[in-house]
């Protein structure tokens, strides 16, 4: 039956205004994600200082398990210290999570307002091409491209940006389209500012909360393709750590010694889905505040 | 005198709880007789769609209405909503403001009249549903039913899904039909043939209609008493066309003297100043005394009652009606003792 | 299809009062849209400096294509639009800059009529910039602005949800003002709002204009608002000016059987309300001949063949029905 959340009606208005009164702070979900995955970045630029030299180890002290000789999490085949590799591997992994989102995001951004103030055909262009990309499947794609480049954080990040611009593209294309039939839209068009200016302070500051939601969810993502990547030879070479490669050099030990290929796998779950989680928190802080229904 | 059908006493309505609860309605009483008209006139905000709403229960549980409702000899406000649910539609109809969110996009208008009729009982088969829906699409005025009954509601045009919505509010011939705004989404040359038609239908089915509207002329229009409502609580009654000529509330004056009739000077518009507020915004003293020009201190202490003011009128401003306080005080004693 | 009645004949003998020429004109404007609905069909309009011009209508009529079309957001497909004497769609560049200014806006909607992301400040700052004045400057207006439409200027840090229907169209009239336009086109500017509040938006507005001599283009389905702050009114059905005269002359003596229908459901008149069977025709498919015959008690085969011309019937007074006075007929057909 009817309940109250039907628009314009009085009763929605009482109850948004009883909602409203008692809110003003963050939802505890960006706090207590925020915090983490702020750790993690910090351990990305930190880390390699923190573990020091991880790349080589010392074959005597091969594949000991967890809290043994002084390594909390074991030792793997080449006797190098599982934690202070992953420590030091953090860099390369949060590198290649952010970097590539930040670039996509600002790209994508700039594509799809673009495309959505764009007349009809310009419009069709940009979406038609965006869609091109849209038809491989975004983990082939970056297989394919990071593979025609070669090894190296650096082409991991280029691979994953290209393929993370066309679904930032289109959210931002489909915020903007739903803004240009509102009325401030139209009075922004005949004030006489120019298609940046509009861009830039109109369209931009509604898009963007709906684009920074998603594009932390997209540095999960990005964290698990670049492990994949990783693991498939594809990203950071051996012997420098990297939570993807790790689980591909220490494959071979899975029936003796499971955690050493684990423990990696663990940590890129782990880490993806405190960005997701950060994403909802965000998404939710940004709904409640500004709404003005 | 008709026999009562709808009686509405104190009617309270709450949302929320604790201290952001909010008062939409802070007692509201009404009776309509049989085939009678009330219209419920008031701006937003003013509580009254929420007690629309709340004398046919369709909220859940984050509101809380109080007081009494009683259809013909039914207590409605505490009857289980497996009851109630069989009570809307048969006995108490409802139309609502948008007729387009009221009907299934997806299916026919015939297949919703007849799920309408079917579960009701008023139709045993399928046939006699679809003779009966028919029938129906022609009462309200729908030129051509056949095309109709199959058509889905986006095929139809904005007056003739209104008509549809109507039809399925009356499809049971209910006691009472309650109209939310049912013109606003119209426009004003169709609006007029559908306040006929509710007319029409009155006289043809002998149902009382409550009406909420916050355009004037829709209550002229309809005639019957009218209930003006204010921050949730009714500050005039009586009969329309005595309330517009002669309004006996400040609010009432204000707001019809602020129509831009031929003859006011551009510019010149008598204004009430301020905003009305915001639902429930209000919980002492006189909710209107923010902006009334004749505001005084009792005013802001202490809510006024409705009292009658002259036979079959009644209103919530002692200052207006000072030559009647004597006469209502005795009356208010009198009827308390 | 129908035939459209071509230019508005005006004969010497009614010519309108001797007046500037007109601050803004439209001249046979016409629209049809890709999906082949004609929205606007040879429309005629002036309005001279500090007046206002009233249009009213209901859906499907053309008057929101129509403001469009005055203020260049949408090309016409047929005739002219001029301000100022200069064509409108010839502009480019900075003319074209300077016509923006000149020429504002006040949309309908007060909850979609400001940027919900940008404080109040924000969205009037928006207008002020895009024409060159300075972040000093723009801080010295827009207080002022912001008091001249009645709302406290701390109102300034506000956002949009924050603020109720009637203080948003303030809002909105302030963002319109900030550029010190020549004409504002108020698109059902006070339609969203509760008739007490639309009360002292209609008088803000028109003291403005005594004030600062603004025109307006008043756009409206509701006839007593329009008539009430207009000092011209145009009546439009289905994408035709029906018809056109001084405000109390079109209150008084209606020549169109449509304006007397609009007229009759304004409440407190007195007069009974003229009840039309049938429903407004969709612009897609608009019956032959003059588009209101298919409601109107008085149509004949003639009106069938082409909608009527719109002709003088009194001094500025124009309308467009084979009748010459068809009110008084109207009254005696629908009684009879």
């Amino acid at each position: 039956m009817t309940s109250i959340a039907v628009s314009g009606s009085e009763s929605t208005q009482a109850v948004t205004h009883a909602r409203r009164r008692g809110r003003r702070s963050l939802p505890w979900t960006v706090w207590v994600f925020g915090t983490v995955a702020g750790l993690m970045v910090l351990l990305g630029i930190f880390g390699p200082y923190i573990s020091g030299d991880v790349t080589a180890g010392n074959l005597q002290d091969r594949l000991l398990g967890i809290g043994q000789q002084g390594h909390l999490l074991g030792t793997d085949g080449q006797g190098r210290d599982v934690l202070g590799r992953l420590v030091a591997g953090a860099r390369p992994s949060m590198i290649a999570a952010i970097v590539p989102v930040l670039a996509a995001g600002a790209i994508g951004s700039a594509v799809g307002i673009a495309a959505g103030m764009a007349g009809q055909r310009v419009h069709s262009l940009i979406m038609r091409t965006l869609d091109v990309f849209y038809a491989f499947p975004a983990v082939l794609l970056a297989i394919a491209i990071a593979a025609s480049l070669g090894n190296g954080t650096l082409n991991t990040v280029i691979s994953l940006s290209i393929v993370l611009i066309p679904p930032i593209a289109r959210i931002a294309e489909t915020e903007t389209m739903q803004l240009q039939g509102m009325d401030f839209m139209e009075s922004a068009r005949a004030s006489g500012a120019g298609s940046v200016a509009i861009a830039r302070r109109q369209i931009l500051p509604n898009v963007l909360p709906a684009l920074i939601v998603y594009c932390t969810t997209l540095v999960g993502l990005a964290l698990v393709f670049a492990g994949g990547l990783s693991f498939l030879g594809l990203g950071v070479a051996p012997p420098n750590p990297e939570w993807g490669q790790m689980i591909n050099e220490q494959r071979q030990y899975m029936f003796t010694n499971p955690t050493i290929a684990l423990i990696p796998a663990v940590v890129i779950f782990a880490a993806s889905l405190v960005f997701n989680l950060l994403g909802d928190g965000l998404r939710d802080a940004l709904d409640i505040r500004r709404s003005t229904r | 005198m008709t026999t009562t059908r709808l009686m509405v006493r104190d009617l309270r309505t709450t949302f929320g709880s604790g201290a952001s609860q909010v008062a939409a309605v802070q007692g509201v009483d009404l009776e309509i007789g049989a085939g009678e008209t009330f219209v419920l006139l008031g701006e937003s905000g003013s509580g009254k769609s929420v007690t629309a709403r709340s004398i046919l229960r369709l909220y859940d549980d984050s509101a809380k209405v109080e007081g009494s409702v009683v259809l013909g000899d039914q207590e409605l406000v505490s009857l289980p909503e497996s009851q109630m649910r069989s009570l809307r539609g048969r006995r108490i109809g409802m139309v609502p403001q948008d007729p387009t969110g009221a009907l299934d996009p997806l299916r026919s208008i015939g297949s919703q009249l007849m799920e309408v009729l079917r579960v009701h009982g008023v139709a045993s088969s399928k046939a006699e549903a679809k003779r009966r829906a028919r029938e129906l699409l022609s009462i309200v005025g729908i030129a051509d039913p056949d095309r109709v009954v199959s058509s889905r509601p986006h095929q139809l045009s904005g007056g003739m899904r209104q008509r549809a919505v109507i039809a399925i509010a009356i499809a049971c011939e209910p006691e009472v039909l309650i109209a939310d705004e049912p013109t606003t989404a119209l426009d004003v040359t169709v609006q007029a043939a559908v306040i006929e038609l509710f007319r029409d239908l009155q006289e043809q089915m002998g149902m009382s209609l409550l009406m909420v509207t916050h355009d004037v002329g829709v209550a002229e229009e309809l005639g019957g008493r009218v209930g003006v409502m204010y921050a949730g609580r009714l500050v005039e009654t009586g009969p329309v066309s005595e309330v517009l000529s002669a309004p006996q509330h400040p609010y009432t004056r204000g707001l019809l003297a602020s129509l831009p009739t031929p003859g006011v000077a551009r510019g010149h518009l008598t204004v009430i100043q301020g905003r009305p507020p915001l639902t429930g915004e209000v919980t002492s003293g006189c909710a209107f005394a923010a902006r009334c020009p004749m505001v005084q201190s009792s005013c802001r202490t202490s809510a006024p009652a409705l009292v009658p003011v002259a036979p079959d009128r009644s209103a919530a401003c002692p200052i207006v009606n000072t030559t009647s306080t004597a006469s209502t005080a005795v009356t208010s004693e009198e009827m308390t003792a | 299809m129908s035939t459209d009645g071509p230019v508005l004949v005006r004969t010497a003998e009614a010519a309108p009062d001797p007046a500037p020429s007109p601050l803004l004109e439209a001249q046979g404007i016409s629209k049809t849209f890709g999906n082949g609905v004609r929205a606007v069909s040879n429309v005629n309009l002036s309005v001279a400096a500090g007046e206002t011009l009233g249009i009213v209508g209901e859906s499907g009529c053309g008057k929101s294509t129509t403001a469009k079309m005055l203020l260049r957001l949408m090309l016409p497909d047929e005739g002219r639009v001029f301000f100022d004497g200069v064509d409108v769609q010839r502009l480019r560049g900075k003319p074209l800059k300077e016509l923006r200014r000149r020429l504002q806006v006040v949309p309908q909607n007060p909850q979609t009529s400001l940027n919900p992301r940008l404080t109040l400040h924000d969205s009037l700052a928006f207008n002020l910039r895009a024409h060159g004045y300075t972040a000093p400057d723009r801080k010295q207006r827009i207080p002022n602005l912001l008091d001249r439409v009645g709302l406290d200027p701390s109102y300034a840090q506000r956002y949009p949800h924050q603020m109720s229907g009637g203080q948003l169209q303030r809002a909105a009239i302030a963002r319109a003002l900030s550029t010190e336009p020549d004409l504002v086109v108020c698109d059902e500017a006070v339609s969203a709002l509760d008739k007490s509040v639309q009360a002292q938006v209609l008088n803000l507005l028109a003291e403005l204009q005594r004030d600062l001599g603004i025109a307006y283009v008043f756009i409206s389905h509701d006839l007593a608002v329009v008539e009430h702050i207009s000092d011209r009114v145009a009546v439009m059905y289905l994408g035709h000016v029906v018809e056109e005269a001084r405000a109390d002359d079109l209150w008084s003596d209606a020549r169109h059987p449509y304006t007397a229908t609009l007229l009759s459901s304004t409440p407190g008149v007195g007069h009974s309300r003229i009840v039309l069977d049938g429903e407004l025709p969709s612009p897609a498919n608009p019956p032959s001949g003059c588009g209101f015959r298919t409601r109107c008690p008085l149509a004949t085969d003639a009106c069938a063949e082409e909608w009527p011309l719109l002709t003088v019937r009194e001094k500025s007074h124009y309308a467009s029905c084979v009748h010459d006075d068809p009110v008084p007929l109207l009254q005696a057909a629908l009684t009879a």
